[in-house]
């Protein structure tokens, strides 16, 4: 099995550390980690499952430093919520409450904060969360990207389910909700020296709502679960693949994506595997119950697109390999970093 | 997307690959020059929709990978000079020089910005017109005219603050290098499809008069390095050796001449020194001395870096020349891996050594 | 190396284009091409349009390839 229990090598943190592939993994899994280790953190799961006096909790945190704050689609408000309530749901906990942080850079306007606290307001309502804590901090110009959100998450577990990376089995469905690439394409028509226009918007939502149907529709039917965000859905499958021992096989065909996203990733030289998505999951589903969990799926508004992409198969490399749509196949590896454009 | 999903079409590739099974007799290695290529083909699975007997061979065609070690340092010695910003294309910037990346400068503080276009870095210095701009100006000749273009509207506008760093390679001269040295075990070529716009057919025709060599120029859809491939059998077995144009929809003989008068317009040849490669005469441009103006190195006088070279355990240099596969290599994906590169190969996902790391390190058994 | 796309000129200002990819749309630079109308497809390299789609010689290659194989089965084997 690939351990990135390797530290980082160089001086610096680089911006690749935080990019969710390879370099992440050295930084979390070969610096931090083991300065922290416990048995709770070592399962290394996107939220803790604590058990307090027979009542089991899912605990998560998270920090959001988006730029640009304000994107088609959402903000680093939405992001923020959304992204905790995802967390939690994504382990099988009911979101519940959150506390929110703020690190405001001098000089941001106030118009801006409050087009952001709309947004957090939106979002939680439509989630079913509060905020019930938070904090405040600001530090001098030019010392954080205009706003640095920071959240803790706390939710109900739901009973009988045991969701863990490392829970897929050999012949188990891969399930993923809808369409890939749209948030990070939203981002990157954005970003100085690579703007472009298209109806492209992010897709950030809370999706607890699609998991209480799946765990609802076939209880324990779920065997792992995540949300592809930074590093895509590539990312996931193969953080999932090696924690579990196991191999994945994906049909391309399968796997929706948006015409615009589509283009853009051409005319950019991206490949929406590994673009980022705030408002997607993808699940390890038993398959005697896959199709159901699937159709409780697509009840929902959120996952009318959903399909089944692929299976979990015996693989002592813990590959994930893709059927391309052109009739051949490929190896869908870990990246090292944030997928960059490209004009070579 | 019109032109782009026709080419893609499964029934029509199986088509494709029965033609191949029916044109293949004995084993023939087939170079595909440039990075796009060798990208396509693995993204696709092509080396193994085709019968074993075809091997690709990734030739020197990814321009981030052969810059030489010391453009990657005066690029970070421009990026300090004062006030300085610093504007490149995103495949240079994790590219390692002999102690640091322009990605790594970043994080120390350098105003490094990624652009998509030269056209962005004429942007950012017209946005601040009393900052010096300079813009990496990389690429094989495919890009060479979009940056002249730059330089070309940078006068023509008055940005008196831009300039550029001309880190420019050829294929001509580098495919003479690689036909002239000692060992070849080439039997044909696949052209750049994209360099061919600028250039057009014309130049290749060197490889099969002098050398006997087949070439086709291939587009860059999976369908297009098929027919290709099957356009090379059909030469061989019919025992020619010509330059064919399988991108027709795109590529002339004569190609862009407008194209053609920038680069000549702004540059001149040099001598360049290719990573992997060595020198190879009159491979590289220059700015000329008209444009000195918009040259960076002439105008921030720096001390030019001392050339280094890769750690002796690295073999791009017969990998790039298609002497050996990246396995081959006894660092490939053990010292050297596209986190750690040591070589020209393994620094850019063009290369054959990451793109042999990321698609078929497990290769022949599965990848 | 030299990713370069099939885009459609949607508007002409002076050199400066409208081009789109499946409904998405940057500015591109007619600089390096002479005579770009509305409608037209190039491939556009780092921002500059290089070469024109010639949609005959498009059709032509596919209409090759879709008679592939259907010839010379006398040559197999």
């Amino acid at each position: 099995m690939e351990q990135h229990n390797h530290r980082p090598d160089g001086k610096e943190v680089l911006l690749a550390h935080g990019s969710g592939g390879r370099s992440m993994h050295q930084l979390v899994d070969g610096l931090i980690v083991p300065a922290l280790a416990n048995p709770l953190l070592d399962r290394m799961e996107d939220q803790a499952t604590l058990e307090i006096n027979g009542l089991r909790l899912g605990f998560t945190t998270d920090s959001f430093v988006v730029d640009p704050i304000f994107f088609p689609g959402g903000d680093i408000g939405a992001l923020a919520v959304n992204g905790t309530v995802n967390d939690l749901a994504m382990g099988g906990a009911r979101p519940l409450y959150l506390s929110l942080s703020f690190i405001l850079e001098e000089g941001l306007a106030l118009a801006e904060l409050e087009r952001i606290l709309a947004s957090i307001r939106a979002a939680a309502a439509i989630s079913g969360v509060q905020i019930v804590t938070g904090d405040t901090k600001v530090v001098h110009r030019g010392s954080a990207d205009k706003v640095f959100i920071n959240t803790a998450g706390v939710g109900l577990m739901t009973d009988g389910t045991r969701i863990s990376a490392a829970g897929a089995q050999v012949g188990d469905r891969i399930l993923l909700s809808g369409s890939l690439g749209d948030h990070g394409m939203a981002i990157m028509s954005r970003r100085e020296g690579f703007e472009f226009e298209a109806a492209i918007e992010s897709d950030t939502a809370g999706l607890w709502p699609l998991v209480d149907a799946m765990l609802a529709a076939a209880p324990g039917a779920v065997h792992a679960m995540r949300d592809p965000t930074r590093g895509g859905l590539a990312s996931c499958l193969n953080e999932i693949a090696q924690r579990s021992g196991v191999g994945m096989r994906l049909q391309e065909a399968a796997i929706p994506v948006h015409e615009p996203v589509r283009g853009a990733c051409e005319m950019l030289g991206l490949d929406p595997l590994y673009v980022a998505n705030e408002g997607k999951l993808m699940a390890v589903v038993q398959p005697e119950h896959a199709e159901r969990v699937l159709a409780a799926v697509r009840t929902h508004p959120l996952g009318r697109e959903a399909q089944l992409v692929g299976t979990v198969v015996e693989d002592t490399r813990h590959l994930v390999v893709m059927e391309t749509a052109f009739g051949g196949s490929r190896i869908v590896d870990l990246l090292a970093g944030d997928p960059l454009p490209r004009i070579c | 997307m019109k032109y782009m999903d026709e080419f893609r079409d499964p029934a029509l590739a199986q088509r494709l690959v029965r033609e191949i099974r029916s044109l293949v007799r004995a084993p023939v290695r087939i170079m595909e020059i440039c990075g796009g290529h060798t990208a396509v083909i693995f993204k696709y699975g092509i080396h193994k929709m085709v019968p074993p007997e075809i091997e690709y061979i990734h030739g020197p065609g990814c321009p981030v990978c052969v810059s030489p070690r010391e453009k990657v340092d005066l690029a970070i010695q421009l990026a300090w000079q004062d006030d300085v910003i610093f504007t490149t294309f995103a495949d240079m910037i994790r590219v390692p020089g002999s102690r640091s990346s322009l990605a790594r400068e970043q994080a120390r503080g350098a105003d490094v910005r990624m652009v998509y276009s030269s056209l962005d870095a004429l942007e950012i210095a017209r946005r601040n017109p009393h900052r010096p701009v300079v813009f990496f100006a990389i690429g094989f000749e495919t890009t060479a005219p979009t940056n002249a273009m730059a330089v070309l509207l940078a006068r023509e506008q008055g940005l008196t603050n831009f300039s550029i760093v001309s880190n420019h390679v050829t294929v001509p001269p580098a495919i003479r290098a690689i036909l002239d040295a000692p060992e070849v075990r080439l039997d044909a070529f696949i052209a750049p499809g994209h360099v061919s716009l600028v250039t057009g057919s014309r130049i290749y025709r060197f490889i099969a008069e002098e050398y006997g060599k087949p070439v086709v120029i291939s587009g860059f859809e999976p369908l297009d390095l098929l027919q290709a491939t099957a356009m090379v059998l059909r030469q061989q077995r019919e025992g020619r050796a010509t330059v064919e144009n399988q991108y027709r929809r795109a590529v002339s003989e004569m190609g862009n001449l407008k194209a053609q008068a920038a680069v000549d317009t702004v540059f001149e040849t040099s001598d360049m020194t290719w990573r992997g490669l060595g020198m190879i005469p009159g491979s590289g441009l220059k700015v000329r001395p008209a444009f000195a103006a918009h040259d960076a190195e002439r105008r921030f006088a720096l001390q030019p870096p001392a050339p280094s070279r890769d750690p002796k355990a690295c073999e791009c240099g017969d990998i790039l020349r298609g002497l050996k596969a990246p396995w081959d290599c006894r660092v490939f994906g053990t010292a050297c891996t596209p986190e750690k590169p040591l070589g020209a190969c393994m620094v850019s996902s063009e290369g054959a050594c990451a793109a042999y790391y990321h698609y078929g390190r497990h290769w022949p058994a599965t990848g | 190396m030299c990713l370069a796309i099939p885009a459609r000129v949607v508007t002409l200002d002076g050199a400066m284009a409208t081009v789109e990819v499946a409904g998405v749309t940057r500015t591109a630079s007619t600089h390096l091409l002479d005579g770009v109308r509305v409608g037209d497809y190039l491939l556009i390299h780092a921002g500059f349009a290089l070469s024109r789609l010639d949609e005959a010689e498009a059709q032509e290659t596919l209409r090759l390839l879709e008679q592939m194989g259907e010839l010379e089965v006398g040559a197999l084997g």
